[in-house]
C-alpha cells in the first residue's frame, strides 16, 4: 500500500529471536480473517553454542541476549550458577541484585511505555505513522516524552553505578556481585527517587484519563480468557527477584501455587511451530493450547496477592476493579506497567535505606557442588527460567532457556487473531487495522526492537493470504 | 678497552644511541621510550621471535628483522614505525584475531589483555580477513587453572616461563603450522599432569584469557607480572 511506504514502526525486540517478524492473516471464503500467525523468522543458537564454555562466563554471555533486559539475563543466568555452586549468596548481595532488577524493570518498562506505545496512546491508533513515535509524542505533549526519557534515564543509571555500565554490566556473578555499593552511588541513586516516583504517578494519572478513549481496543486487544502465570513472594507479594510461581485461571482464583521454578519443566511445556523460531509455551497439566498462560506486568498483578508498598498497593486495588475475575484484556498491560514502576521506584528506595546495603561481603566462593541448576526471575516482561547442565570440570554441556516472550507467544497469536477479526473485513488492509495489530503486539511488550533500531529498517510484514493461498494484499512497514 | 670494544652506536628513528653488544634492538628500545609492539617478549624470559610483532626496518636490508632477537650491531640504522611496518602489525594483529575465537566481550581478560589494548594502541577498528572459527577445546580438568585454546596466540610465554623459571617444562607445543597447539606434558589433560607444581606462573605472564584462574567471571582475571623480574634477578644475584 503506497500510503505505508516509507513509514518506520518499531517494535521492541524479542530477546534470543530478536529482530524481524512477520504476520499472517489466513481468509476464508466470505473475506473474513480466520487465522493468525506471529512468526518471528530469526535464530540465535545461545543455547547451543554456550555448550564447553565454563559456568562463570555465563551471566556475561547469556546477558548479550538482549540489549534492553540484560540485567534479567544475567540475574537468571547468575541464579542458575549460585545453584550449581549450591552457596546462598551473602544477603546484601541479594539486596543489591533486587535493586538492580527493580532498576532494570523501570527503563525497560519506561521504553515500552514511553518511547513504544505512548504515540498511540496520544496520538490514537488512526494517527499518521510518519508521527507515531518519541518524537511526534515530543512534539504535541513535550512534558510526557521528556518524563519517559527522564524515568528511563534514572533506571539506566542505577544500573550504570551498581554494575558500572548500562548495557551488559559484568557485575553481577555466581555467588554474588563482584563490588559492593558505595555512600556516594547510593546516595546519589535515592537523590532521584523522588522525581522518579513522581513521574511514575503522573503518568499513571495521565493513562487513566485517556484509557477511556480505547474501549474498542480494550475490548479487542487480547481479550479472552487465559491463564497468568508469575512468581510470587512466600506471602503471595509481587515480586521479581525470586519466589515460588503461581497459577490463575481466568475466574482470579489459584489455578496451581508454590511451583518450584526448579522444576519448571514439570508443568511447562514447550511446543516448536513449524512457522516461527519462537518456541510457544503451555502448562502442561491442561494441555496445549488449554494451557495458554500469559506472563508479564498483567499477570504479575493477577496472580500476586498484594504488592508490598504504600502507592502501588493502592493503585493495584484500583487495577482490580476493572474486572471481578482476573483482569482479561491485554491493553490492561500498559496500566499494568506504571504501576509496576511505582512499585519499583518505591521498592528500590526502601532497599537502599537498608542498613546492609553498603556490606561488603558481597559474594560467596564455592567450586560447583551441583550438575545441574535452573534460574528463574520476572524479566519485565515475564517469567524467564535458565536451565543449565555442567561436567565435572564446571563447563556446560546443555542449557535451555525460557524467555518471557516464549510464554506469551500463543496469547500474542490469539490477541492479533482477535484485532484482525474485529478490525479486518474484506480484502484490503488498512492502516488503522496495522497499527492495531502492532499496538496489541506492543501491548505485551515482546523484545523484538534492537533491529529496527540497528537499521532503520522497518521489520513489520503482514500478508493478507486468499484461501487458495494466494496473496491478496501487503503490508511492509 | 674492553668495555668500550662491547659499545655499540647506533641510530633508531633518526637518533643516536649507545649500547652494549648482547643488547637487542627492543632492549634499547623499551629502555628509551620507544615503543615497539610484541605480544610473545616479557622481560625475564628468553625472546624467541614468535610473535612478529617486533618487526624493524634495518636500512641496507630488504628483511624486516623482529626486533626481540636482533643484537644491535655498530652503524646500524633502524626505523621502528614505517607505514609499512604499521600496515603489517595491523595485519599479523588481525591475524591473530581470526586464527582463534577471540570474543571480547565476555572474556574473563577483558579490560585486562594485553592482545586486545595493542589492538586498540594500533587503532585497529575491523578485521579484514575472513574469521576461521576453529573447534578449539577448553581444559578445566586442573583443579585451580583453565586453558581456553580459543584465546591462545601461540606466544609460548607460557612454555617459556614453566621452562625457565619454574623448571618443570609442564607446557610444551604440539603440531605444525595452523594445527599448533600448547599442551601439557604429552598432551595429557592439566589435571592429570605429573609435572605441573600448580604455582600459575603460566596463567599471569599469558597475555590473553587463554590461560586463567578457576571461578574467575567476565573481565575478573588481573594478571600480576612484577613477580618475573625480582624471580631472575634474584636468580641471577646467587649466581
Amino acid at each position: 500500500m503506497e500510503e505505508t511506504s516509507g513509514r518506520t514502526v518499531v517494535i521492541d525486540p524479542v530477546t534470543r529471536i530478536e529482530g524481524h517478524s512477520k504476520i499472517t492473516l489466513k481468509m476464508n471464503d466470505s473475506g473474513r480473517v480466520e487465522d493468525a500467525h506471529f512468526h518471528v523468522t530469526q535464530f540465535r543458537g545461545f543455547e547451543k553454542f554456550c555448550e564447553g564454555r565454563p559456568f562463570y562466563e555465563m551471566p556475561s554471555l547469556m546477558a548479550r541476549i538482549c540489549g534492553i533486559c540484560p540485567v534479567s539475563h544475567l540475574i537468571a543466568s547468575a541464579k542458575a550458577c549460585d545453584a550449581l555452586l549450591a552457596v546462598r549468596i551473602p544477603p546484601t548481595a541479594d539486596k543489591l541484585r533486587r535493586i538492580f532488577c527493580l532498576a532494570q524493570v523501570v527503563q525497560s518498562h519506561a521504553l515500552s511505555f514511553f518511547y513504544l506505545s505512548s504515540p498511540d496512546l496520544l496520538l490514537g491508533m488512526d494517527a499518521d505513522p510518519t508521527e507515531t513515535h518519541l518524537f511526534g509524542v515530543l512534539e504535541k505533549n513535550p512534558e510526557l516524552a521528556r518524563q519517559g526519557i527522564r524515568l528511563r534515564q534514572f533506571g539506566q543509571q542505577i544500573i550504570e553505578r551498581l554494575g558500572g555500565k548500562r548495557i551488559h554490566p559484568a557485575w553481577v556473578v555466581p555467588g554474588g556481585v563482584s563490588e559492593p555499593l558505595s555512600v556516594e552511588n547510593r546516595d546519589a541513586i535515592l537523590a532521584g527517587v523522588p522525581e522518579a516516583q513522581q513521574i511514575a504517578e503522573r503518568t499513571l494519572e495521565w493513562f487513566k484519563s485517556v484509557r477511556e478513549k480505547f474501549r474498542e481496543e480494550i475490548a479487542t486487544f487480547g481479550n479472552f480468557p487465559s491463564l497468568f502465570m508469575g512468581i510470587v513472594k512466600p506471602d503471595g507479594g509481587l515480586t521479581f527477584y525470586d519466589g515460588k510461581l503461581r497459577l490463575v485461571g481466568a475466574d482470579g482464583k489459584i489455578e496451581a501455587d508454590g511451583l518450584d521454578p526448579a522444576n519448571y519443566a514439570e508443568y511447562i511445556g514447550e511446543k516448536v511451530e513449524s512457522w516461527s523460531y519462537l518456541k510457544s509455551t503451555y502448562y502442561k497439566p491442561k494441555g496445549w493450547l488449554d494451557g495458554m498462560y500469559r506472563v508479564g506486568p498483567l499477570a504479575r498483578l493477577n496472580v500476586a496477592d498484594r504488592i508490598g508498598t504504600p502507592r502501588a498497593d493502592q493503585e493495584l486495588a484500583e487495577f482490580h476493579e476493572l474486572q471481578r475475575t482476573a483482569v482479561l484484556s491485554s491493553f490492561h498491560y500498559h496500566h499494568a506497567r506504571l504501576i509496576e514502576i511505582l512499585y519499583c521506584v518505591e521498592r528500590l528506595a526502601e532497599l537502599l535505606e537498608d542498613s546492609e546495603i553498603l556490606s561488603k561481603h558481597v559474594r560467596a566462593f564455592a567450586r560447583p557442588n551441583a550438575f545441574e541448576g535452573v534460574g528463574a526471575c520476572e524479566a519485565p516482561r515475564g517469567t524467564l527460567f535458565h536451565h543449565y547442565k555442567i561436567d565435572e570440570q564446571g563447563l556446560i554441556r546443555w542449557a535451555n532457556l525460557v524467555i518471557a516472550t516464549g510464554h506469551n507467544a500463543l496469547a500474542m497469536n490469539r490477541s492479533i487473531l482477535q484485532v484482525a477479526k474485529h478490525f479486518v473485513i474484506g480484502d484490503k488492509l488498512s492502516r488503522g487495522m496495522l497499527n492495531r495489530v502492532e499496538a496489541v503486539i506492543r501491548a505485551y511488550d515482546p523484545c523484538l526492537s534492537c533491529s529496527t533500531h540497528a537499521d532503520g529498517h522497518l521489520t513489520l510484514q503482514v500478508e493478507l493470504i486468499g484461501p487458495a493461498g494466494e496473496v491478496l494484499d501487503e503490508i511492509r512497514s | 678497552m674492553t668495555v668500550a670494544a662491547g659499545i655499540k652506536t647506533l641510530k633508531i628513528d633518526d637518533r643516536d644511541f649507545s649500547a652494549r653488544a648482547q643488547e637487542t634492538i627492543l632492549d634499547v628500545a623499551r629502555q628509551n621510550g620507544i615503543f615497539i609492539p610484541s605480544l610473545c617478549e616479557l622481560k625475564g624470559l628468553s625472546e624467541v621471535g614468535a610473535c612478529r610483532l617486533c618487526l624493524v626496518e634495518i636500512k641496507g636490508s630488504n628483511r624486516l628483522f623482529p626486533a626481540c632477537v636482533t643484537p644491535v650491531e655498530e652503524g646500524m640504522e633502524v626505523t621502528t614505525n614505517s607505514e609499512r611496518l604499521q600496515r603489517y602489525r595491523r595485519s599479523i594483529l588481525e591475524l591473530l584475531f581470526t586464527e582463534r575465537n577471540h570474543v571480547c566481550s565476555v572474556c574473563v581478560s577483558n579490560g585486562h589483555c594485553e592482545m586486545q589494548t595493542l589492538a586498540q594502541k594500533l587503532e585497529i577498528t575491523h578485521v579484514r580477513f575472513p574469521y576461521r572459527y576453529p573447534k578449539a577445546e577448553v581444559d578445566a580438568s586442573h583443579q585451580r587453572f583453565v586453558v581456553d585454546h580459543n584465546r591462545c596466540i601461540l606466544c609460548s610465554r607460557c612454555v617459556r616461563v614453566c621452562d625457565e623459571i619454574e623448571g618443570a617444562h609442564t607446557w610444551d607445543l604440539k603440531g605444525r603450522g595452523i594445527h599448533v597447539r600448547v599442551i601439557t606434558d604429552l598432551d595429557e589433560p592439566w589435571g592429570s599432569s605429573e609435572t605441573c607444581t600448580g604455582c600459575g606462573k603460566c596463567v599471569h605472564v599469558c597475555p590473553t584469557g587463554a590461560l586463567f584462574e578457576k571461578g574467575r567471571s567476565v573481565a575478573e582475571m588481573m594478571k600480576r607480572r612484577q613477580f618475573l623480574p625480582y624471580l631472575t634477578l634474584m636468580r641471577e644475584d646467587r649466581e
